[in-house]
């Protein structure tokens, strides 16, 4: 057992203290709007589509890269898997042979696969570059977001898809896990895709805990050299790491697409320092070999309540951003001074 | 490794012109190849319209900014880091030095009001350069934050400075800075002078100061800079608080060109600016580059962004396709590089 020290100077403590100091200046101040069990799980939906996001930049960050194409990747993956499946009449196929429920279920899932098959391939490109070259990271990612926009912007579409979405994603955005209706208040709703965050959660959770892979991702994050040293197999690490981010990347993208039920080429791309942020407020380091589930859990539920809570209480929305990037500092400070280092540390 | 234990001496005395080009110090001559190949390319296909004084004035004007830029980033990765706030940084001084002009300046005033004006906007857009960098320097170097993450976060932060001052809308300027962005000086434009001057100072202090020669010693190995002496809290905190004041200057010639600031103007220069640092031969890990080079890269991206947009303009979405480019050649450059960097070890 950690003695109680350590407990309260890990990250994880100091961001769930802030979550819930926030929470109680928030409740205080706008009890009506804030402590209702449909604004929980309206925070809670909108942050499954982070969440999804942030459990891939996790893995990146551990392994001492960083990743700002996966926005590019989610949203090239939705657009073309519905401009795809809309083409083929996929959906219209599948309502051809099965019962409708069936059919809409097996549309979602076509959906999410072709989704994930995109990212994966894009992720790959990633993977390519990174790990048969061994060249910088965040510059590589940087180039590629804005190849794979570019490519889907010039010669995939421009046109917003509405009608064309499949059923079986609009589907999603009506299926509730829990429908709660509290006598004299709206109905809290919470969505059933929060199922797939949970799921993806569980994966890197398992992969960074229970697997070699796992201490192969940790290990070249602490110490590349030592790690090749080890044994440890850094190419093919690190071209796992990178088309795992491409297939969580998909996956978000479809997810957002269907709680959203459209399919917006211009969307997405932007919420990458969002997404990072809440993982590096969840105590991951970009220099590498230290982050958590949890604490990314933490961040990304820290940052959704800072974005959608701030108007709550009456602070302008001219000003989330400066309490986003404000925490965002603190959030990266505290860690860096704790574990300050002789060297001058610069990430690359 | 081995090849140094065992060095190959191929000193050929014939003149070997591919040899010239792929070596490591061909940095230079590969990029004015570029340069020359991408004009005599666009304006051949667009003769009508490329190669014309019109087309040469207005490529000066869009690139002098976007240069001023990658100067900044171009300084802090010679350092092995980088700074992502430039461009938020910028806008935020654009917005500052617009609201006093605006305040200062009431209709009808007269020289002197103006002048007066002019000054203080200048003053504080320049401290608030200044001090953006310098808030930079002291994350990086005295926190310890990695850069790319202290960057990120002050970009995020100063963006939202600038948004909640503006409510997010567009800060006009006056007349009166117009002749920074628009105006000429025996017929050359101001922002070219300006960029021209920053590049030969910062080129100056990078080559011929004992503050550059620890830039580039700190880029290539911190402990080895930190043994031979070095301060490199120091030598970090003034490298980020220099690409403040560039951020500055160039926000204060959008400001005189465009004539408004807005935090969303130059979404994209961020990127460009990294582009160019890297195109122009700047090691991303520190320690090797030089500015001649990024001078070359930018007016090769120009060239490329100008020929392209002339070239596709009837296609729907040309725009895009010059994003996909940019994005393309960045990893074709960094592939390039690889490769001659192996071929010289």
């Amino acid at each position: 057992m950690p003695n109680f020290r350590e407990i309260v100077t890990r990250n994880e403590f100091l961001v769930l203290m802030t979550i819930i100091v926030l929470s109680i200046i928030i409740s205080f101040i706008n009890p009506q709007a804030f402590l209702t069990l449909a604004n929980l799980f309206r925070i809670l939906r909108s942050s499954i589509v982070i969440g999804i996001f942030a459990m891939g930049v996790l893995i990146v960050l551990i392994s001492g890269g960083i990743d700002v194409s996966f926005p590019a990747i989610a949203v090239f993956a939705l657009y073309s898997t519905v401009a795809i499946m809309f083409n083929l009449g996929i959906q219209d196929a599948l309502l051809a042979i099965f019962p409708e429920t069936t059919a809409y279920l097996l549309g979602f899932i076509v959906a999410l696969l072709l989704g994930a098959l995109i990212g994966m391939i894009l992720g790959a490109i990633n993977a390519f570059f990174i790990a048969q070259f061994n060249l910088p990271t965040l510059i590589v990612t940087l180039g590629t977001l804005n190849a794979f926009r570019g490519f889907l912007l010039f010669f995939v579409g421009t046109l917003i898809f509405r009608e064309e979405i499949p059923q079986g994603m609009v589907e999603l955005s009506r299926t509730n896990l829990l429908s709660i209706s509290p006598p004299e208040q709206r109905t809290a709703n919470l969505n059933i895709s929060i199922l797939i965050l949970l799921a993806v959660t569980v994966l890197v959770w398992f992969l960074l805990r229970y697997t070699m892979l796992g201490r192969a991702i940790y290990a070249i994050g602490g110490d590349r050299e030592a790690a090749a040293r080890a044994g440890f197999n850094i190419r093919r690490t690190q071209y796992f790491i990178y088309i795992f981010v491409g297939i969580l990347a998909g996956i978000g993208g479809i997810v957002f697409g269907s709680l959203g039920r459209q399919a917006n080429p211009f969307d997405i791309v932007g919420t990458e320092l969002d997404v990072i942020a809440a993982v590096v407020l969840g105590g991951a380091s970009i220099s590498g070999g230290r982050g958590t589930v949890i604490g990314t859990l933490l961040g990304v539920l820290l940052i959704t309540l800072v974005s959608s809570s701030l108007v709550v209480i009456g602070i302008p929305s001219e000003f989330q951003k400066v309490v986003v990037g404000a925490l965002i500092i603190i959030g990266v400070a505290i860690p860096a001074v704790q574990n300050r280092r002789a060297v001058t540390p610069q990430a690359t | 490794m081995a090849s140094a234990e065992t060095p190959q001496v191929k000193k050929d005395t014939t003149f070997n012109f591919t040899e010239l080009v792929l070596s490591k110090e061909g940095d230079v001559l590969r990029l004015s190849i570029i340069v020359v190949l991408l004009f005599a390319l666009f304006s051949v296909l667009r003769s009508d319209t490329f190669p014309t004084v019109g087309n040469m004035r207005s490529m000066v004007f869009q690139a002098s900014e976007i240069g001023i830029l990658a100067l900044g980033v171009s300084l802090t990765m010679l350092t092995g880091g980088i700074d992502l706030s430039i461009n938020a940084t910028a806008n935020l001084v654009g917005i500052l030095a617009g609201t006093i002009l605006t305040a200062m300046i009431p209709e009808g005033a007269g020289t002197g009001q103006i002048a007066f004006a002019l000054v203080v906007a200048l003053s504080v857009g320049t401290l608030t350069g200044l001090v953006c960098g310098l808030f930079n320097g002291f994350l990086v170097a005295v926190v310890g934050i990695p850069a790319i993450l202290a960057t990120l976060g002050t970009l995020i932060l100063y963006e939202g400075i600038g948004t909640a001052i503006t409510n997010g809308a567009s800060v006009f300027a006056q007349e009166a800075l117009s002749f920074v962005g628009n105006g000429d000086v025996i017929g050359i434009p101001v922002p070219l002078i300006l960029l021209l001057a920053a590049t030969g100072v910062l080129t100056f202090i990078l080559n011929r100061t004992r503050f550059g020669f620890e830039v580039y010693l700190l880029g290539t190995n911190p402990l080895a800079a930190k043994f031979s002496g070095i301060d490199n809290t120091m030598v970090l905190i003034k490298t980020y608080a220099l690409s403040g004041l560039l951020s500055a200057l160039a926000g204060i010639v959008v400001l005189g060109r465009i004539n408004a600031a807005s935090v969303d103007f130059g979404g994209s220069y961020v990127l460009l600016a990294v582009l160019i640092a890297v195109l122009g031969g700047i090691d991303p890990y520190g320690g090797s580059g030089r500015l001649l080079g990024v001078l070359l890269a930018l007016i090769a991206l120009q060239f490329l962004s100008t020929g392209l947009n002339m070239v596709l303009f009837q296609l729907s979405g040309a725009n895009f396709f010059k994003e996909f480019a940019w994005g393309l050649l960045l990893l074709l450059v960094l592939l390039l590089n690889f490769y001659i960097a192996k071929r010289n070890t």
